[in-house]
């Protein structure tokens, strides 16, 4: 069982009159198997949330806390994070030139893993994770996310996740840019993750249709750089229908 | 050894197109009062082959075709007695690459080559220069009407070697032209990839490839001239500096000549500033006098390393010294695997490999 503890998290971003705040004090909780789905206005804070997780250097950390089973997060350089279990699909994947995807998965592999994977059981594994993705085998000899359509960029990343097994995989709109069958097949991924690995989910969204294939056990509403309400599934239906109004100050 | 009439201008380095050359380090090369020898120093590795062949010609049998106003390469015309000529029969097509092979000499020399790809033949040719040398060359391309060359041209020389080249081509009809320049080593290189058509539907790509550690001086001035229709060409250049003076230039003159419609071009320079103190200038330069073109751009990018793609590695576990000998590899990767031989691009990324390795990367 991991644990992830987010505690009164303040973020900003330095600009030029000093830093802007952003996260005005997050806290949540996402244990193993949990699916905390997050919902909240463009420009809330979302994603400043998971890449302060993930360790991006743009943020800087004000005050609160972060831990995974305890340890602190926020003292570890951003592959110590990898390392200690967590993972980010990232709402816009990164493109890297010149770097094959079948050498990047390997050298994240090996490192995850302490050790190279065996190569003959390796190219099986992708191989295998790669077709339960509907992704063409031909995307290993292409670069790391260079020219890949928006919806290629976010089976990418779940491929990714397939293959690294983390403990807390944090979802920024992997959903945006899927069209109907390519959601359903990245849901599947992200389930079966979850069922092998007894993944903890922080799921970012704005709709309510990869909710029907990902269950949340707990949906929050995000604005103004702070969760502002909790609820079951039903709250995601009532914010599809009636939108964030009541939650942001005129 | 000869001395050299003087009927043309010895560069001060106040011209334009000498002004980035620190002329002290260039052996007096460009000067009448040096004296330069006058030797074969290219060779075929093996022998003939059919469908082509390598001779030696009397300088004055085999004139250029091309106009230059470089002072290096008026100096080597008006003082070699002969010229290397690789011919590639027309009509035939040569699977395994031709390597021509540079031996230099302990003096300063000079070299004159004309590489002849007749009417639609295709090859790949590789000029490999290693070793110690002071020498001014010039490489003449004639891409016969609708032939297929490559040419690849390896700049991997010792640190003490100065090298200033003119590699030109002469595009025909129809014809493709594809180069691949790569220049890792040598204290001093100053090469002049240069491109013209002499009938329409030329085409012309032209990558390349240069790495400075502390105090190499690597100066890329490409030029291509569009003065027919229907024209393409692209240019792709990157460079990686990293060290003390370490210094590079690229220029990158495409002209679209008033009479060039139709004419399809890209060109860009992207650079790779791995450490303080080291220097790379980027000049692109389009200059277009008609507008009935299909596509003229270009892009110049000088910059450390991108911290998305390091964030991006590394969230997936990769500790930061292998992402960024990732995202190194990969820059440089995308023109080497271009070469498309296995035991050159081996070589070369384990020479590049080595060079980071001494810079601490
Ligand atoms: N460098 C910066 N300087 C100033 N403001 C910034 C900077 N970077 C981000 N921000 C601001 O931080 C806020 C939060 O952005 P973030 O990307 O986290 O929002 P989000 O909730 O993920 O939005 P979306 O739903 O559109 O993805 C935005 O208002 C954004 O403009
Ligand atoms: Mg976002």
């Amino acid at each position: 069982m991991s644990k992830l503890v987010i505690k009164n998290l303040h973020v900003g971003v330095e600009t030029e009159s000093g830093i802007t705040e952003i996260l005005r004090g997050v806290d949540l909780t996402i244990n193993s198997g949990e699916v905390h789905a997050i919902m909240g206005p463009n420009g809330s804070g979302k994603s400043t949330l998971a890449y302060s997780i993930a360790g991006h250097p743009k943020y800087t950390i004000t005050s609160g806390s972060v831990t995974l089973d305890g340890a602190d997060v926020l003292e570890m350089s951003v592959d110590e994070r990898a390392k200690a279990g967590l993972f980010l699909a990232m709402q816009y994947p990164v493109e890297v030139p010149g770097v094959s995807v079948a050498n990047f998965l390997r050298t994240a592999a090996t490192a995850l893993r302490g050790e190279a994977p065996k190569v003959r059981t390796w190219v099986g594994e992708v191989k295998d994770a790669m077709s339960k993705l509907a992704m063409d085998p031909a995307f290993s000899e292409r670069s790391v996310n260079e020219g890949f359509s928006g919806g290629e960029k976010k089976r990418h990343e779940i491929l990714q996740m397939e293959l690294l097994k983390p403990k807390i995989a944090i979802l920024d709109e992997t959903d945006s840019g899927l069209d109907v069958d390519a959601l359903r097949i990245v849901s599947e991924g992200v389930n079966r993750v979850k069922a092998e690995q007894n993944l903890g989910i922080m799921l970012i969204t704005h709709y309510t249709r990869i909710l029907r294939y990902i269950k949340p056990d707990f949906v929050h509403v995000f604005a103004g750089g702070k969760i502002v309400e909790e609820g079951g599934p039903e709250l995601a239906d009532r914010l599809e229908e009636k939108g964030y109004a009541e939650y942001v100050k005129a | 050894m000869s001395a050299l009439p003087t009927n043309y201008l010895t560069p001060t380095g106040r011209e334009e197109t000498w002004r980035f050359t620190p002329l002290k380090r260039i052996a007096g090369l460009h000067d009448p009062a040096t004296s330069v020898a006058d030797r074969i120093s290219i060779s075929l590795v093996g022998a003939n082959r059919p469908g082509f062949k390598v001779e030696t010609s009397p300088a004055n049998e085999l004139p250029p075709k091309s106009a230059t106003d470089d002072a290096v390469t008026q100096r080597i015309r008006a003082s070699v007695s002969k010229v290397t000529h690789l011919v590639i029969e027309k009509e035939s097509v040569i699977q395994e690459p031709i390597f021509l092979k540079r031996s230099a000499g302990s003096e300063k020399e000079f070299s004159r080559t004309v590489i002849t790809a007749g009417a639609h033949s295709k090859a790949t040719v590789v000029v490999e220069n290693e070793g110690s040398a002071t020498i001014g060359e010039e490489i003449e391309i004639r891409v016969d009407s609708g032939a297929n060359l490559t040419f690849i041209s390896l700049q991997e020389w010792s640190a003490n070697s100065v090298h200033l080249g003119r590699h030109h081509a002469i595009v025909g009809r129809d014809a493709s032209f594809n180069s691949i320049t790569i220049t890792v080593g040598g204290s001093l290189v100053r090469l002049l990839p240069t491109v013209e058509y002499s009938d329409q539907g030329g085409s012309a790509e032209l990558l390349g490839l240069y790495f400075a550690t502390g105090g190499q001086h690597l100066e890329h001035r490409v030029h291509v001239e569009h003065g027919i229709p229907n024209g393409k060409s692209r240019v792709t250049y990157k460079g990686i500096l990293a060290g003390a003076e370490a210094r590079t230039i690229w220029i990158g003159d495409v002209f679209i000549r008033g009479n060039a419609e139709g004419t399809d071009t890209y060109e860009l320079n992207k650079n790779l500033l791995l450490t303080d103190g080291a220097r790379a200038d980027s000049v692109p330069n389009l200059e277009i006098e008609t507008g009935q073109i299909v596509g003229a751009g270009h892009a110049s990018t000088t910059g450390r390393f991108d911290d998305e793609q390091l964030f991006y590695l590394m969230s997936r576990g990769i500790a930061m010294a292998d992402a960024r000998r990732l995202v190194i590899r990969g820059f440089f990767g995308e023109i080497v695997s271009k070469i498309g031989i296995e035991s050159v691009e081996e070589r070369l990324m384990t020479r590049i490999d080595n060079q980071l390795a001494k810079v601490g990367e």
